[in-house]
């Protein structure tokens, strides 16, 4: 039988990297017996067997308070294994060593790593860790994960230790050790074995705060900070993505073309228009993907988002949410999958969940496309950036208005933010690397089969029957239209305009091309029959719709993956198309009344 | 000696001695792994504007608590001269 240990450490002890430094690139995503969350797992080389390591969720203490420390508690209560590996850090012995106290009440054998020591130098604070060994009665290393300054030693002591556990052994499921008796064990050891300094000076930390956390210039510094994040992501990641739309385009025109040439073509249209074009879809996203999550790495390993989390407090907190869900909705406006994925460093599940339904109202850089042919197509040059500012508006204040409807649940339940501010530490590449990676991978796997299903269903409907040309009055997605004619007609949508918001399902950034099929006119020329047949109430409305109505195929997916829930993914569609005809009715028959 | 006071009236760089905590017993574990206990000397950093929360010092750990739980902890206030 396979051995397994399992790492345990409080949040912002480099407990991840740490399990990256030890185990490099093999880690897998998994799911366990009992556990509601997967956890990722890894075999590394101790000595001359193969060992699994899992890495359980940053925990404070094993009673139990948040979703996180109840998975780690089940997991160790209810796996057999050869021991558990405890990550402190360093810097913050003085309260960690709790937590390891604690948990030898479970009667597992335990190896204690002391991580950042190298900082922990850096402040003069000393540890004599044979002392340390002694009196817990376990092996102790001091190590930096992130340079990587005693790992080999530490790989050394497990496989020695381990060889002295050689058999997994169930965790004693006996009371908790009383935290009075602990703290008094506690104090007995830190006398002996942790030295301090009295008076700390000021660090660069804190020297960084006075300006990032300044009263006034924190809350603007916050958002310029956002601003060039996103100019970052979007920098990089959009011209990425239209080099990757290209790139597949000439392998579908010089390649798979002549290939599928020879097959019926409603066979041939259902593989190119159909098949190819929905994984290019999902392909294209990628870029973007790994852009955002290199971006959010930097702003979270750095310690900034807590920062950001501690300034925009005060508005979300009202709204029954923390800070972090206003820097994930702000990231929404570039692309709304990943900012969703992004949610995973909210803790309380009801405040994760609210976060992901917000998000589907920020206007993505898909919707601005739509919005921009629009706005200059229909209105004049002055009008434009305010009609364009007015759907900004538009949509902070729904997804204000989502949080303040989901407050009665996410209130309740409102985590206490307590929450450490880090020092300021600067992300290795290395870490970085890894991060976006494993992020895109995951996007690829969980959202991949629900789009590719999506975009069949579309090409189906605009192409069947067969002998008709796509996206007709004929189709089927023409008869729908004038199926459903009555609910859009009171929006001053009419049916060929409502094809296109068919196509805009499966992503916004198709909705123009959509019109450009359906209207027999591409670019200027399209531009003008617009400006011809719509006046600007109708065009205002249909973009209100668009706006609102849901953001794309990716997004839902992402929101189903993410949740783990079908229901929260309908309700999100439902809130989306309630909201958008009510509100495009409400306009479009206020400015017919009032405009004529 | 200055009267006792909850955490949230005590001013920015002003330190004080955690006299009780008042909170259900899982918020206080929480509160005790992040090094908020009774005994324990802690020091007010700064306060995020609008009512947000407030930052603490207490040992290496910075911290952020928000009002509404930092009136839930009742501090003895510490004479000026001294450094935490």
């Amino acid at each position: 039988m396979s051995k397994r240990i399992a790492l345990v450490g409080m949040p912002n002890t480099g407990k991840s990297t740490l399990f990256n430094r030890l185990t490099g690139a093999g880690a897998k995503v998994g799911n366990w017996p009992g556990l509601t969350v997967e956890l990722l797992s890894a075999k590394l080389l101790l000595g001359d067997g193969m060992v699994e390591l899992v890495d359980l969720p940053g925990l404070h203490n094993l009673h139990g308070f948040s979703e996180d420390e109840r998975v780690a508690r089940r997991f160790v209560e209810t796996q057999p294994l050869n021991g558990i590996l405890v990550v402190l850090n360093t810097t913050q012995l003085e309260r960690q060593l709790a937590l390891v106290l604690q948990m030898k009440s479970l009667g597992l054998p335990m190896f204690l790593a002391l991580n950042m020591a190298d900082e922990a130098k850096h402040r003069g604070i000393r540890v004599r860790t044979e002392h340390l060994e002694a009196q817990l009665g376990m092996p102790v290393r001091l190590i930096s994960a992130k340079h990587g300054q005693g790992v080999p030693e530490l790989k050394q002591a497990l496989t020695a230790w381990l060889r002295e556990h050689p058999q997994t052994t169930h965790a004693s499921a006996i009371a908790l050790t009383e935290d009075d008796v602990i703290e008094d064990t506690l104090n007995d050891i830190l006398s002996d074995s942790l030295h301090i300094p009295i008076c700390l000076s000021p660090t660069r930390t804190d020297r960084v705060d006075q300006w990032l956390l300044h009263p006034w210039l924190g809350i603007p510094l916050f958002l310029l900070i956002m601003l060039a994040v996103f100019q970052v992501v979007y920098g990089i990641g959009a011209p990425l993505q239209e080099g990757l739309g290209w790139l597949l385009d000439e392998v579908k025109t010089l390649w798979l073309a002549p290939l599928v040439a020879g097959l019926p073509a409603w066979a041939s249209s259902f593989l190119l228009e159909g098949l190819y074009d929905g994984v290019g879809t999902v392909m294209s996203f990628l870029p973007i993907i790994v852009a955002f999550f290199l971006a959010m790495a930097v702003v979270e390993d750095s310690g900034y988002l807590a920062r950001a989390a501690f300034l925009m407090d005060a508005l979300m907190a009202r709204l029954g949410l923390d800070g972090r869900a206003f820097v994930m909705q702000l990231m929404g406006f570039g692309c709304n999958v990943p900012a969703m994925m992004g949610t995973r460093v909210m803790r309380g599940r009801a405040q994760r969940i609210a976060a992901m339904m917000m998000i589907p109202f920020s206007l993505c850089s898909a919707r601005l496309q739509v919005f921009l042919f629009f706005t200059t197509a229909v209105f004049s040059p002055r009008a434009a950036p305010w009609v364009l500012f007015s759907l900004y508006v538009m949509s902070f204040l729904l997804a204000f208005l989502t949080a303040w409807l989901m407050r009665g649940r996410t209130r309740h339940a409102l985590d206490p933010l307590l929450m450490e501010l880090p020092p300021y530490r600067i992300p290795t590449l290395a870490a970085l690397a890894r991060q976006a990676f494993r992020e895109s991978g995951h996007f690829l796997s969980q959202a991949g089969g629900f789009i590719i299903l999506g975009v069949a269903l579309v090409w189906f409907l605009t192409h069947v029957p067969l002998d008709v040309p796509p996206a007709s009055p004929a189709t089927l997605a023409g008869q729908i239209a004038a199926w459903i004619e009555p609910v859009f007609t009171p929006l001053g949508i009419d049916q060929l305009l409502s094809i296109a918001l068919l196509f805009g399902f499966v992503a916004k950034e198709v909705v123009i091309g959509a019109l450009a099929v359906i209207y027999g006119a591409g670019g200027d020329e399209l531009s003008g029959l617009l400006a011809q047949r719509l006046d600007w109430i109708q065009a205002y409305s249909f973009m209100l719709f668009t706006l609102i109505y849901t953001p794309c195929l990716s997004t839902l997916a992402t929101l189903r993956s993410e949740s783990g829930s079908d229901r929260v993914m309908w309700a999100s569609l439902a809130w989306s198309l309630g909201a958008a005809w009510l509100l495009s009715f409400a306009f479009y028959q206020t400015a017919r009344a009032l405009f004529g | 000696m200055t009267p006792p006071c909850p955490l949230h009236t005590l001013p920015v760089g002003r330190c004080g001695t955690i006299l009780s905590i008042d909170a259900p017993a899982e918020l206080a574990a929480r509160m005790r792994a992040l090094g908020l206990q009774p005994g324990r000397r802690i020091k007010v950093i700064r306060r995020s504007p609008f009512q947000g929360p407030i930052q603490v010092r207490a040992g290496q750990t910075d911290l952020m608590i928000r009002r509404a739980e930092a009136a839930i902890i009742q501090m003895q206030p510490c004479p000026e001269v001294e450094c935490v």
